[in-house]
């Protein structure tokens, strides 16, 4: 069954929002790291134990991986409308297009790379673990050993602001993109969407910036 | 006023285009742009050298023949105009102009500057037009609300140009298909078959080489008519309620 242009952006917009939701729960999750040792150890063996959380990382997965199966599918069709021996030999720059909006494949790349790297250093170490039947590592220890080096420090950087700019777009976009929108609500969709990003943005570089300097409290 | 001009020049559908270079001397700067290029012509046919081909029509706007993209943007530089409104005091004296057609795979070029837009009439011939049969009351004996009324008269601006195609990074359609289901959708005569229509446009869309959205809003900004993406919005929603029908 060939999927028509519009059922796959759908398809990438309702996923792209379940992420979205995903990203800021992800997040006041991970603030507790920066307050209290306790606190996040307590929020980790929440994750780890609750059955509607386990319940939850399958659907979680499923919604990264068709979020990005259909948005490949959908950048393959629009390369082909628009191939690269059809490109301008004089391109201006168009008022009003914002850089993120041209870029959000090239964002999700990395974007979906940082996760990989992210799985890595933490999902690896800990669930993998439990569920091969070894001991798990904690949660705390890995945040503080990791951000002890500055690379890793600056590699979650670019990956958050990558995240940052695909959001930036992706906020609003996928309201417009289910219909919800109209001349009145754009602006303030965006408007939103701005707001959303730098919470995502502010929220997420906190972690790592507190760890490397030392100025979480625990 | 004097500029260089860099122009397409392609003989054919098939064969290898290219850029060629025009010098062009004495254009006053009320000269409308497409008057520049008939003197271009003139001068080329004097010299007993093929002359480019470009297309135009009304020359004043509202036919949306007229194509062009000059100086890297969709009827030049200058904002809500079509080509033909184009004049060259826009330019600065000494200028180098470069010339190209609309470039998408859906709109293969014809010759030089002449693309082929038919792709747009197919999309229309898909749903672009009221089936509801019947006795139709007169159509002045239907309130309609005044703010339906001037959404409706706002997407129906779009005179078919294809701009929106050649600026968009997708090649997409979706501000003319949604300009032409918003037109119609804001009516009551055209309300009825409003789901069904988009849901057909936007399938022919796909079928004939078109990209899909990607939300820059680029389209909207290089629209002679000033289309508003709102209608692709209401374009989305209609298509998932046709959906929904299925
Ligand atoms: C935290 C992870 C992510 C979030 C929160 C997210 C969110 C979103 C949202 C909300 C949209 C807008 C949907 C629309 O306009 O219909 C979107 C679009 C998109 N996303 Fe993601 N996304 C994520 C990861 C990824 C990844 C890993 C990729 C992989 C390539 C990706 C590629 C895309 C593409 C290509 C689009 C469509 C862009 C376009 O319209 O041209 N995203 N994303
Ligand atoms: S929507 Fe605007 S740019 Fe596109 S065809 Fe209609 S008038 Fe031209
Ligand atoms: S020639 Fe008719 S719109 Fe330009």
């Amino acid at each position: 069954m060939i999927l028509s242009s519009l059922t796959k952006k759908i398809i990438i917009s309702l996923s792209g929002l379940f992420l979205l939701v995903f990203l800021a729960l992800h997040l006041v999750l991970n603030l507790t790291a920066i307050c209290s040792r306790e606190w996040y150890e307590a929020v980790c063996e929440f994750m780890d134990t609750n059955i509607a959380i386990k319940l939850m990382v399958p659907v979680l997965v499923l919604g990264f991986v068709i979020h990005l199966a259909f948005a490949t599918a959908f950048e393959f069709k629009n390369w082909a409308a628009r191939p690269r021996e059809l490109k301008y030999a004089v391109a201006t720059h168009t008022k009003g297009v914002s850089w993120s909006a041209k870029n959000m494949f090239v964002l999700g790349i990395v974007v979906i790379l940082g996760i990989v790297l992210h799985l890595f250093n933490f999902w690896s170490k800990m669930q993998l673990q439990g569920f091969l039947g070894n001991e798990e590592e904690n949660a705390y220890d890995l945040v503080v050993n990791l951000f002890s080096c500055k690379c890793f420090v600056l590699i979650y950087a670019i990956w958050i602001i990558a995240i940052f700019f695909h959001v930036q777009h992706g906020f609003w976009s996928a309201f417009q993109s289910i219909g919800l929108n109209n001349s009145k609500w754009l602006p303030r969709l965006q408007f939103l969407s701005k707001v959303y990003a730098w919470i995502i943005l502010i929220g997420y570089l906190s972690i790592p910036i507190c760890f490397t300097l030392g100025l979480q409290c625990s | 006023m004097k500029f260089t001009l860099k122009v397409w020049r392609q003989k054919n559908a098939k064969s290898k285009g290219r850029f060629e270079t025009y010098k062009i001397d004495n254009i006053s700067p009320d000269t409308s742009f497409l008057e520049m290029l008939d003197i271009l012509n003139n001068n080329l046919v004097h010299e007993g050298k093929e002359p480019v081909a470009f297309d135009h029509d009304c020359r004043e706007g509202i036919c949306g023949m007229c194509s062009l993209y000059i100086n890297g943007r969709a009827h030049g530089p200058d904002d809500e105009i079509t080509t033909c409104q184009l004049h060259m005091r826009k330019f600065k004296d000494g200028d180098t102009i470069t010339i190209e057609p609309w470039r998408s795979a859906a709109f293969p070029v014809v010759k030089d500057l002449v693309v082929n837009r038919r792709a747009f009439d197919q999309i229309l011939q898909a749903g672009g037009f009221i089936s509801i049969s019947g006795i139709v009351p007169d159509a002045n004996a239907i309130p309609i609300r005044k703010e339906d009324a001037d959404e409706s008269m706002d997407a129906s601006a779009c005179i078919g140009c294809g701009a929106c195609v050649a600026t968009c990074k997708n090649g997409s359609a979706m501000l003319f298909v949604a300009a032409r289901v918003s037109a119609l959708e804001r009516l009551p005569q055209g309300k009825i078959e409003a789901a069904k229509r988009a849901k057909s446009m936007v399938q022919k869309m796909d079928e004939l080489g078109f990209g899909a959205c990607s939300n820059t809003q680029a389209c909207e900004a290089e629209c002679p008519k000033g289309i508003s993406i709102a209608h692709i919005a209401r374009l989305n929603r209609l298509f998932i309620q046709a959906k929904l029908q299925d």
